[in-house]
């Protein structure tokens, strides 16, 4: 069997870092990233060249052969030779469908290098865009592959020039993208250029690509291939061709090994500091410093139990060996280290920095969590918390048709939240409301499919899905004073709207809680000049993009009271008075506070309520505001049906923003409030007679307008069955 | 315009009342009673109500916190509401929010007071009530624990003073900290402040089931008390500060401490 022989000759590689590049394929949907990937599978003697691209190998859950779409992300090492050089690849299928691009971010986390696939009749599209920013926010190197050439030339039937134009527009668009969404130090020499050998042509289907140099050196002219097609002679192309080489030949080339990538991508995955041991071992990619692996999937195998992969950047991981998990504050003994294999993963004693890797006996471990070795766990600052450029925005209600079978519902629901970050899955006994949240219907419909095949094929009905919104304020509120219960403690809060730049900060992790107070101060105080005393005093930011600030002096005990204080502030902002939806974006003021002398009658069941009442109290007297989830919607139709399908997001409460005619086919961008998608398909059908394409990306939050506000929260207090009327601030202050 | 009295039910059962208190019952248009301030292991509700002949209105720490009252002040309106509570009633308690909230609204009260595990304990180590300190409650531990009872003990210490330790109870739960436990979770403070305040040489007073028939006292150095069986409810801890002689011979006396602690009188 090659596979065997090929893990043992992969293996002897790892170790050699020059020699090794972690490379990501990411797309927008369909662009054909895994026909792409099964044909460089292909060549690494894990499947029969015959069935690459018609099977797709890496899409082997059943549900995704039978949707044909990736949903989640596949991880494969494969050994590729250039110039008689042996070179090891580990690569990351992704998915391309924008309800899993939480799932790119952590593919994102493990690569150095991105092979971006551009469907050469589709274009540059929003989900090229998203995925190349992210990619790029990384600090992920792309090159380009343009696909589905055949296309051009069977289909569409251009000549030469035509093809050419077409080409050389998608070039500039990408190029385009990195000048948007590059840092300046890096933009300049990322962009692509097919005379340099970081643009390849092709067809993933007919298993063919090159580069200008290959063609140059074999003597092909783009002609040749047209001519191939018209005589019906393509099959021949793979020979003189070949994919994988274009491909794997421009990664190796153009993508950085683990050494060159780790030496300026550290200081932007990790933040602490780069002189230390730890840090030094990183930016060195070095085999004998301390064990260090950044989490970006984690998996249930029913039989081996929790899968932890990522990505090693200094030490071994071996067998046997003890590590730390940072964020779950716990030691582990490693059970087993394996590579990837397609849906296959090779036993393999150990690994070495640079690689990416598969974990076993980690149970607690999570996507983003941090390993360290024992030793150093004190020393060790955790990688940032990866951020998602999406929120779950959609929620649905599920049930077991059969009451007994819930405990296997709950048990579904539970791995499939440790396997998909971007889901929230919330389990609520009392009420008996068990809500899965997404990023779209799409999303949740695959969601419900895993819950079924986890559960062992349970029943499982489904609600309407219902919209997610969030509370907010545009201006300050009052000072509000709230008691504890036992009226012997009082807290005075003031709260307001947080500037929209810092929001933006901390969806960047430029701002995260566990910078510690001192650094998240110097920020603030330099970046948004706010007050020293402000700055420098913020006490914690919770899931929602709410901060509270202790801006007291000289309170005795609130240093034991500081824990509960915040348990208040997050309870609070998980639902607000409105409707009961989380809240958004609040710096909350903790103005002063008076507590009881003796430590009983100030526990949590007397200050929570009270912090919570006093926060509660001020939003009140806000004006406060709804606010809704808005999809940016990605459209492509032929011109002729532009208007109408306009018009279709425009009735929605939607707006237009760009249109740009792309050859045939013209790109419509537009905003549109996700409450109005349900149903969107159908009317959007009817309306083009089904010639319209789109895609919808959660974009931002946007306030409500007034007379939708009011409905939205007329509905969600009757579905909670709270009373019809939003509470009174008086029911939040207190008097003196 | 009605009134509220709040009537101390005295310690340990139900025979810890006052006979003016009882006497106020008699009077009363409705009572209530909270049992949530503090432990009566031995209550009984069922005879309380045949020697009272009242009917009582249990009472839960919501209505009288989170609802201000509501039920009793509903109560005192149009007649004479009595709020029955453990010890003292407006010792150790916070029913003081109570009292202010019904005077504002223009209810009288009055208090008759019960005997307060305060008294009791201070009393039966034998210590000088005039010597003591503030007073402090260890929490049962939660999370974070608190750092304030030792801090009081060191203050106390600082002037010579004792320092009376209640220890929390939890009625819903019908948990309670034990001696025992109260010292260890000062031990773990020390472990962290390094402050000398509360070692195993430290000189301890544990006092279990004030007010009771068999209560019971004990003075040692902290690593006796560890070891000492204390038995039921509920427990508090005394740390004396400077001994004056005649507290040095009451202690040997009754509670069972070391002979040579008169030599550290003074
Ligand atoms: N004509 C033509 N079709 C192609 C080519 N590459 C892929 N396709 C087809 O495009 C469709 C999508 O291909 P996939 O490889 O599943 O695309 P993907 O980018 O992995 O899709 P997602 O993972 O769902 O985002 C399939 O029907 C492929 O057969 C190509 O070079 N030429
Ligand atoms: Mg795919």
């Amino acid at each position: 069997m090659p596979k065997f022989k090929q893990t043992a000759d992969i293996l002897g590689l790892m170790g050699k870092k020059e020699d090794i590049r972690n490379i990501g394929i990411i797309a927008h949907i369909d662009h054909g990233k895994t026909t792409m990937t099964d044909s460089l599978l292909a060549e690494a003697g894990l499947l029969s060249p015959k069935i690459a691209g018609e099977a797709r190998a890496l899409d082997y859950l059943e549900e995704e052969q039978k949707r044909g779409i990736t949903i989640k992300t596949a991880n494969i090492s494969l050994l590729h030779e250039m110039e008689d050089r042996p070179y090891v690849i580990n690569l990351i299928d992704t998915p391309g469908h924008v309800d899993f691009t939480g799932k790119v971010t952590r593919a994102l986390r493990a690569i150095d290098g991105a092979v971006v696939v551009v469907d050469a009749v589709e274009e540059v599209m929003v989900q090229t865009e998203t995925v190349t920013r992210q990619a790029l926010e990384e600090r992920v190197k792309p090159v380009l592959f343009i696909n589905k050439v055949d296309r051009l030339i069977k289909e569409l039937r251009l000549n030469p020039n035509e093809i050419q134009n077409k080409l050389v527009r998608i070039v500039r668009d990408f190029n385009n993208l990195i000048d948007i969404y590059g840092e300046p130090e890096f933009k300049e020499k990322w962009k692509v250029d097919p005379a340099k050998e970081t643009v390849a042509f092709g067809s993933a289907l007919h298993k063919w690509g090159f580069t200008l140099s290959m063609a140059q050196k074999k003597g092909i002219k783009f002609s040749d291939i047209i001519d191939a097609y018209k005589k019906g002679e393509y099959q021949k192309l793979p020979e003189l061709l070949p994919l994988h080489s274009a491909i794997l030949d421009m990664a190796v080339k153009n993508l950085p090994n683990p050494i060159e990538a780790q030496r300026y991508r550290i200081m932007k995955v990790w933040k602490g500091e780069m002189d230390s041991e730890i840090g030094k071992a990183m930016l060195n990619c070095d085999d004998n410093g301390p064990t260090v692996m950044c989490i970006t999937l984690a998996q249930m195998d029913p039989h081996a139990g929790l899968v932890a992969t990522g990505r090693l950047f200094s030490g071994l991981m071996e067998e046997g060996c003890r590590v730390y998990l940072v964020n779950a504050s716990k030691g582990y003994r490693v059970q087993q280290v394996s590579m990837y294999m397609g849906a296959f993963r090779e036993v393999v004693g150990k690994i070495a920095a640079g690689n990416i890797a598969a974990v076993l006996g980690l149970d607690l471990a999570r996507a983003g969590e941090t390993i360290i070795d024992v030793e150093h766990k004190d020393a060790m600052y955790p990688f940032e918390r990866i951020k998602y450029v999406s929120e779950p925005v959609v929620t649905i209600a599920v049930e077991p048709k059969h009451p007994r079978e819930l405990p296997r519902l709950v048990d579904a629901m539970n791995r499939l939240s440790i396997e998909d970050p971007n889901l929230v899955t919330t389990v609520n006994k009392e009420t008996g409301e068990y809500l899965l949240s997404g990023m779209g219907e799409l999303h949740l419909e695959i969601a419900v499919k895993f819950l079924r095949d986890y559960g062992g094929g349970i029943d499982i009905t489904t609600s309407r899905p219902i919209v997610v919104y969030r509370e907010s304020v545009p201006g300050e509120g009052v000072v509000a004073m709230a008691k504890s219960p036992n009226k012997h403690s009082r807290f005075w809060i003031q709260v307001e709207p947080l500037q929209e730049k810092i929001i933006k900060m901390i969806e960047k992790g430029d701002i995260a809680e566990e910078m510690g107070r001192k650094r998240i101060g110097t920020i603030l105080y330099k970046e948004a000049k706010w007050p020293t005393q402000e700055a420098r005093n913020v006490w914690a930011l919770d899931e929602h993009r709410n901060m509270i600030i202790d801006l007291t002096k000289g309170v005795q005990y609130l240093r034991e009271a500081r824990e509960m204080i915040l348990a208040g502030f997050r309870w609070a902002c998980q639902s607000g008075p409105l409707c009961e939806e989380p809240m958004r974006g609040l710096k909350i003021k903790l103005l002063d506070v008076k507590l009881h002398e003796d430590p009983v009658h100030r526990g949590p069941a007397q200050i929570m309520p009270a912090v919570r009442r006093a926060i509660l109290g001020s939003f009140l007297t806000a004006d406060p505001v709804i606010l809704e989830p808005i999809y940016k919607i990605g459209l492509s139709v032929s011109a002729q049906w532009v208007g109408e399908s306009s018009s279709v997001i425009t009735r929605k409460r939607g707006r237009i923003i760009s249109s740009q005619q792309r050859g045939a086919l013209t790109n419509v961008t537009g905003y549109i409030p996700v409450a109005e998608t349900f149903g969107l398909s159908a009317e959007m059908r009817s309306a083009t007679s089904g010639h319209a394409f789109w895609q919808c990306t959660f974009d931002h939050w946007e306030k409500a307008p007034e007379n939708v506000a009011a409905e939205v929260i007329k509905q969600i207090r009757e579905r909670r069955g709270l009373s019809p009327d939003i509470p009174s601030p008086k029911k939040f202050i207190d008097e003196a | 315009m009605g009134e509220i009295v709040f009537v101390g039910l005295g310690l340990h059962d139900e025979m810890g009342i006052s006979l003016r208190g009882l006497k106020e019952l008699e009077t009363a248009d409705s009572v209530f009673m909270e049992l949530y301030t503090s432990l009566m292991p031995e209550f009984s509700v069922k005879n309380f109500q045949k020697i009272s002949g009242k009917k009582l209105h249990m009472i839960l720490r919501q209505e009288l916190e989170e609802e201000s009252g509501e039920t009793v002040l509903k109560a005192a309106e149009t007649g004479k509401a009595v709020l029955l509570v453990p010890g003292d009633p407006l010792i150790a308690t916070t029913h003081v929010a109570l009292r202010i909230h019904a005077e504002k609204l223009g209810v009288r009260t009055r208090i008759v007071h019960g005997a307060s595990i305060l008294s009791a304990v201070i009393g039966l180590s034998g210590l000088h009530n005039y010597k003591f300190g503030k007073s402090v409650t260890i929490p049962l531990a939660s999370g974070v624990s608190s750092e304030t009872p030792y801090e009081v003990i060191a203050q106390n210490r600082r002037l010579g003073l004792h320092t009376l330790c209640l220890l929390d109870i939890d009625v819903t739960e019908n948990r309670y900290l034990k001696i025992r436990e109260g010292l260890k979770l000062l031990l773990q403070i020390e472990e962290k402040r390094k402050e000398n305040i509360v070692t195993m040489d430290t000189l301890v007073v544990g006092v279990a089931r004030a007010g009771s028939n068999n209560p019971q006292v004990k003075a040692s150095f902290l690593r006796d008390l560890l070891r000492c069986d204390f038995g039921g409810p509920p427990h508090s801890i005394i740390f004396p500060g400077k001994l004056h002689f005649m507290e040095a011979e009451a202690l040997i006396a009754f509670a069972d401490a070391p002979e040579n602690l008169r030599e550290a009188s003074e």
